[in-house]
């Protein structure tokens, strides 16, 4: 079985615990405006690669990974349903701890039997209301809360990824709304929130999409730190 | 003090004496002492001091007129009132001394340079006696003399002290001198000799300065106040004895590399007893360290700018090995390797002494982390695979300069800087003419393939072949002819009496370019590379057409390119008779002469342009490894030790924020990636834990970092002359997961 990669890190330290390989896979379906990776949304980008080639490399970086392991990242890899199942069933082979790094943007339905596979997932909520997750990503929360919701359900561990973006995402009435929202939640052990930057943006500039995020700043670390303190329930888990 | 008796009584064997008493610490770091109020003032006045250096172009003073011996100058203080621990090169902090014996026209231009004079009684000392320098050209060849000017071979030790020698200086204070001195004496007296041949006659003469060495250095320690004739009776003194074995070295050799071996293990054995009994505390303990270690940051040779220039700074690699197992498997973890550690954190960050961890992934945890935390503070760290070293070298070895493993006081090396093998590709593809030196024919007359349209790998290969066939021959010879006039004018008397009389030697060669040349040759096997010619029909240039893999994304069709390179050339190495029968072995290491040797050497087939540096010793070169920071340290880690046993030298910088979200999982990730290269059976790994908002400044500040270099995931630039967008990526790349 093949599949499109965008590319590879070998030393992969903040997409689940410790250090980790990661595969980015090519494609995403959805059109982030804080995006800093918008060279892997075309479906058709990348470049191919068997399930073999790319356990021949994960291998290889065994000495590393033992107390981390592997994380499966996009794009969105659950738009490669096949070739991701794949490779996470040939991680468990191999004994490898597998992490889905995933905005869970497919409907559950044809990606359940990937979360199952995975030991864990990094759920990236974008925003709790819908109306600006549409806003943000061009397509509704409804099938990332469900992937959620599923987690809770079959006990997966889950670490929820935030994107802080000042005069949108950065808004402590939202903030708190969400964590209250995710606090019920005991399949989730980690929120991190990730600090809008500006360091992909030479990318959109290059690839001549057009970047409304253009005179937005970086949210200042403290202002990070205060918003990572309204999730100190996630803390103690 | 009561020790543990052993075979240590009846024979010079300090590794017996540690391996009987020393007791292995398994605990964290709460038990370190903060800086006593006298080692931060010492510590202040120090510093105020280096400072005015700094100011004065990088040297205080200069002592022009004193030959420095052993015994050369009077007793020398920081704050005596201060000190725990005594003793200087000279009669003043960083005033610097000359010695000449490695050649006097060196000290000529080093007076020069600081705008002193050579003083005419020593000027007329040397009309009489012979200088290293002097010896060696006078017997080099014509072929020599043209293969080092092209810089085919460089760095040579043949106008300065070879250094990379480690006297066992745990000797002094374990035995005492008087005990050292007759045991010496016996073995001059027992020497069986069959025929007096020129070995038997130098061996005797070299014993002979030995016990006179011995003598001095008793007479040295006598002017600080101190009988070292006796062993030491405790921690204060046997730090304060074995320094003045290691400052006798420092007096007498100017050696490119002068290490202190591997004490902080034996010194922890007086320092428990002494904490048992009562006699220091641990504040004290760590006082005496802290101003041992001082003395160690200020040891000070005069040098060239050129020099400085080439080595970036003043560097001496007083290189400390700490850590390690046992061949019983105990960890060699002390408290005092804690405290060495500590002075770090107590004095602040430091290039010198070069501490360097022996890492096992069997190391005690604790420890593992607080390396780790040290590294992150304060990138001052190198760690070394212990599990690869201990097989060949046993557990009582210590690192010479960056790489090299010796068994100290059992072992010595011949020091030979190295070949620079993408220009001797160079030779191979223009049939053994030098670009660099204009046209001119230095290496083999080959045939020129540089006239075809493109270039033929097995062609390449063939010359290649025959090139380093010429250069492994020339090399060795030319460093028989350097350590034979180093031994005969500029002998290491008190370091080489501070080792047995019958001593293993290793003749270390070394090479420069290996990711160059191993790139070079992938695009000429993979790709189509056309040579540009000149108007003698050299190649100065290549345009290389298509993909090719790169050494650094763990490829095994170019990585083992580079393993080839390295078996060949230490095999051909090898072949050769290398003086005083030493073992020939090789080192992939080019400290920082990375950026002379790329000045040295026109365009590559890699597509590295005339002039542009080369990687720093098995680095991937820059920008080349995209696969991350594992994928490179695994192309690394495929280089054979056993065709290296020199040393492989990987220098690896990262981000603080790319290795983890928090300090817990920053030290966690470093461990896991510490284990997982040595585990590998990766030899060396430097640490550079850089600071992103240095980047950022220097992209809005350029003027203020002239010299910024990053190494990113293994690769080294010179940061503000990157794009902006190249900067960004930089940045980007290794501070987010994704790209």
């Amino acid at each position: 079985m093949t599949g499109r990669i965008h590319s590879f890190e070998s030393f992969g330290t903040l997409d689940g615990p410790g250090v980790r390989f990661i595969v980015f896979l090519q494609g995403c379906p959805l059109r982030c405006c804080y995006c800093h990776n918008p060279d892997t949304w075309d479906v058709s980008g990348g470049r191919e690669y068997t399930v073999s080639e790319v356990m021949a490399k994960i291998k290889s970086c065994r000495s590393y990974i033992r107390s981390g392991g592997v994380t499966l990242s996009g794009g969105e890899p659950l738009l490669q349903r096949d070739f991701t199942l794949c490779l996470l069933e040939n991680c468990r082979a191999e004994g490898f701890h597998t992490a889905l790094d995933t905005a869970g943007s497919v409907s559950l339905e044809h990606s359940k039997k990937v979360i199952d596979t995975a030991d864990m997932l990094l759920l990236d909520i974008k925003s709790l209301d819908d109306k600006q997750c549409r806003q943000i990503t061009g397509q509704g929360n409804k099938n990332t809360l469900a992937t959620l919701d599923y987690c809770e359900e079959i006990g997966k561990t889950v670490w929820i990824r935030h994107v802080v973006v000042p005069q949108l995402t950065l808004d402590t009435e939202r903030l708190k709304e969400l964590s209250n929202y995710l606090e019920k939640y005991s399949c989730i052990k980690r929120v991190d929130l990730l600090g809008y930057h500006k360091m992909g943006e030479y990318k959109w500039e290059s690839l001549g999409i057009n970047n409304i995020l253009k005179d937005t700043c970086e949210p200042a670390k403290s202002e990070l730190e205060e918003a990572q303190k309204l999730f100190y329930w996630s803390k103690m888990r | 003090m009561e020790f543990v008796k052993g075979n240590w009584n009846k024979e010079i064997n300090v590794r017996d004496f540690i391996q009987l008493n020393y007791t292995p610490y398994y605990g964290d770091g709460a038990f370190l002492a903060a800086p006593t109020d006298g080692t931060l003032e010492l510590w202040r006045q120090l510093s105020e001091l280096m400072k005015v250096e700094r100011e004065r172009n990088g040297v205080y003073d200069i002592d022009e007129k004193t030959i420095s011996t052993i015994t050369s100058h009077e007793p020398g203080y920081i704050d005596r009132e201060l000190e725990q621990i005594v003793g200087l090169q000279t009669d003043a902090p960083l005033k610097r001394a000359i010695m000449p014996f490695g050649g006097i026209r060196l000290v000529h231009t080093e007076l020069e340079a600081y705008g002193r004079k050579m003083d005419p009684v020593v000027d007329n000392i040397f009309k009489y006696r012979k200088t290293h320098n002097d010896g060696v050209f006078d017997v080099y060849t014509d072929e020599m003399k043209m293969a080092r000017h092209a810089g085919i071979m460089t760095g040579l030790p043949d106008a300065y002290g070879r250094g990379r020698i480690i006297g066992d200086y745990r000797r002094v204070a374990l035995y005492g001198v008087d005990y050292l001195i007759e045991q010496k004496k016996i073995a001059k007296k027992n020497m069986i000799i069959d025929v007096m041949d020129s070995n038997h006659i130098r061996k005797r003469e070299e014993i002979a300065e030995q016990i006179k060495s011995l003598s001095e250095l008793k007479e040295m320690a006598a002017k600080y106040g101190f009988d070292i004739s006796k062993p030491a009776q405790d921690v204060k003194e046997a730090i304060q004895w074995l320094y003045f074995g290691y400052l006798a070295a420092v007096k007498e050799q100017n050696g490119a590399a002068m290490s202190i071996g591997r004490i902080s293990t034996f010194l922890d054995i007086y320092a428990e007893a002494d904490l048992k009994s009562g006699k220091y505390t641990e504040e004290q303990i760590q006082e005496f360290v802290d101003h041992f270690i001082m003395k160690l940051r200020i040891v000070r040779f005069l040098r060239t700018p050129a020099y400085d220039e080439l080595f970036s700074g003043d560097p001496t690699w007083v290189t400390e090995s700490l850590g390690g197992l046992s061949i019983d498997g105990r960890p060699m973890v002390t408290k005092m390797s804690y405290r060495f550690l500590h002075t770090l954190t107590n004095l602040g960050p430091a290039p010198e002494p070069n501490l360097t961890v022996l890492w096992s992934d069997k190391l005690p945890e604790n420890f593992k982390k607080f390396c780790a935390q040290v590294s992150i503070k304060t990138s001052s760290i190198q760690y070394e695979n212990d599990d690869l070293m201990r097989v060949k070298f046993g557990d009582d070895y210590g690192i010479a300069c960056c790489v090299s493993a010796m068994r100290i006081g059992k072992q010595m090396q011949f020091f030979g800087a190295r070949c620079n093998l993408a220009k001797a590709l160079l030779y191979a593809i223009n049939g053994g003419r030098d670009i660099k030196c204009n046209g001119e024919q230095i290496g083999p007359a080959l045939p020129n393939l540089a006239q075809s349209e493109y270039l033929n790998y097995d062609e390449v290969m063939r010359n290649f072949d025959e090139i380093t066939t010429w250069l492994s021959k020339l090399y060795i010879d030319t460093l028989n002819i350097i350590h034979y006039m180093h031994d005969k004018y500029c002998y290491e008397r008190i370091e080489m009496a501070l080792h047995d009389e019958e001593i293993h030697r290793t003749m270390a060669g070394g090479i420069a370019g290996l990711s160059v040349l191993a790139d070079s040759l992938s695009a000429i096997k993979y790709a189509k590379v056309k040579p540009v010619l000149n108007e003698q029909g050299i190649a100065v240039d290549f345009i290389t057409e298509g993909e090719f893999p790169k050494y650094g994304n763990d490829d095994d069709r170019v990585d083992q390119i580079a393993v080839e390179i390295v078996r060949d050339f230490e095999r051909k190495l090898s072949s050769h008779f290398a003086y005083r029968n030493s073992k020939p072995t090789l080192s992939i290491l080019t400290i920082t002469s990375n950026v002379m040797y790329g000045k040295k050497t026109a365009s590559t087939p890699d597509g590295r342009k005339a002039g542009e540096p080369f990687a720093p010793g098995a680095n991937p070169m820059h920008g080349r490894d995209v696969n991350g920071a594992v994928a490179s340290l695994k192309s690394v880690s495929k280089l054979p030790y056993d065709y290296a046993e020199d040393g492989i030298s990987y220098t690896f910088s990262i981000f603080p924020d790319t290795l983890g979200r928090n300090d817990t999982e920053k030290v966690s990730n470093l461990i896991s990636l510490l284990d997982g290269y040595f585990v590998d059976r990766g030899h060396h790994l430097n640490v550079n834990v850089l600071d992103r908002s240095t980047l950022l400044d220097a992209m809005e500040h350029p003027e203020k970092y002239p010299q910024l270099t990053i190494r990113v995931s293994g690769y080294a630039v010179n940061f503000i002359k990157l794009t902006r967008e190249q900067q960004l990526d930089v940045i980007s790349r290794t501070f987010h997961g994704k790209f």
